[in-house]
């Protein structure tokens, strides 16, 4: 059942970012920004979560979930080290994608040549 | 954008901007929003067998599952992007492919290599982050203000 509703949320989201693109007119960059800020805006009134317990990478696949993961980080640190917790917690559970993201995205240029 | 334009034009500009407007090519709506859901959701059914399969053969839980599945996407979004496979399934799919973490990847992966040329440090390294960096820059933007708000006593924190 989870797989359904992973394919049903997770193309309703990038549904939305295709109607950003083609009826609001916005840039790509523009979409995937403010996708990202919807996401962290869901995650701050902890609706984010619940989402992803039904959906599963339904929700944590499209980038909104990147938004809801800084929001989430930081919100960990803050409990227990305060105010400093917001900068210090922010890239606490989005380092792996990060840090993926530039580790292959690196080695994926030293081993391609670009095309066309 | 257009509207704010419209303005500083001549009256043969704008008449030239409504011609040209009569022979652009309306975009296909319902095609687009169909190829966006179907590939966006085939992403994320491909990211929950990932998922299940981290919990089930690794010992992952169900929250901790979701790093190493995004790390494959991403990895499976670089190969396809270096391969050149990666743009003909975005003119396809749109946001469908714009909108997951492949996308992230894509946008990473696709400057890096167009830079190459300029050399690994003022070239790819330089320029990795030329469209994702929008996205790093608002999603922790956001999340400071939030994170500070509901950190406040007395806001929720």
């Amino acid at each position: 059942m989870i797989y359904v509703w992973a394919f049903l949320v997770g193309g309703f989201i990038c549904l939305i970012g295709q109607f950003l693109m083609d009826v609001m007119k916005l840039t790509p960059a523009h979409t995937v920004s403010t996708l990202v800020v919807a996401g962290a805006i869901l995650g701050g009134l902890g609706w984010y979560d619940k989402i992803t317990e039904f959906a599963g990478a339904g929700a944590t696949v499209p980038i909104t979930s990147f938004g809801n993961a800084l929001v989430n980080g930081a919100l960990m640190e803050a409990k227990t080290q305060g105010l400093v917790g917001v900068l210090t917690g922010i890239f606490e559970v989005t380092s792996a994608g990060i840090s993926a993201a530039i580790v292959f995205g690196f080695l994926a240029a030293v081993v391609f040549k670009p095309k066309g | 954008m257009a509207q704010a334009n419209a303005k500083k034009l001549t009256p043969i500009q704008r008449e030239y901007q409504a011609l040209a407007k009569a022979y652009e090519p309306s975009r296909p709506l319902l095609q687009n929003f169909i190829r966006a859901f179907v590939v966006g959701g085939a992403i994320s059914v491909l990211g929950q067998g990932l998922e299940d399969m981290f919990i089930h053969y690794f010992g992952f839980t169900q929250k901790t599952a979701g790093n190493p599945t995004v790390a494959i996407l991403i990895l499976l979004a670089a190969l396809a992007t270096g391969l050149g496979v990666f743009d003909k399934l975005a003119s396809f799919a749109g946001a469908g492919t714009a909108v997951p973490v492949t996308g992230f990847a894509n946008s990473i992966v696709s400057t890096a290599l167009e830079h190459k040329s300029e050399g690994y440090v003022l070239g790819v390294g330089g320029n990795m982050f030329k469209l994702a960096g929008s996205v790093l820059v608002f999603g922790v933007v956001a999340a400071f203000f939030i994170g500070i708000i509901r950190s406040l006593p007395g806001l929720g924190g």
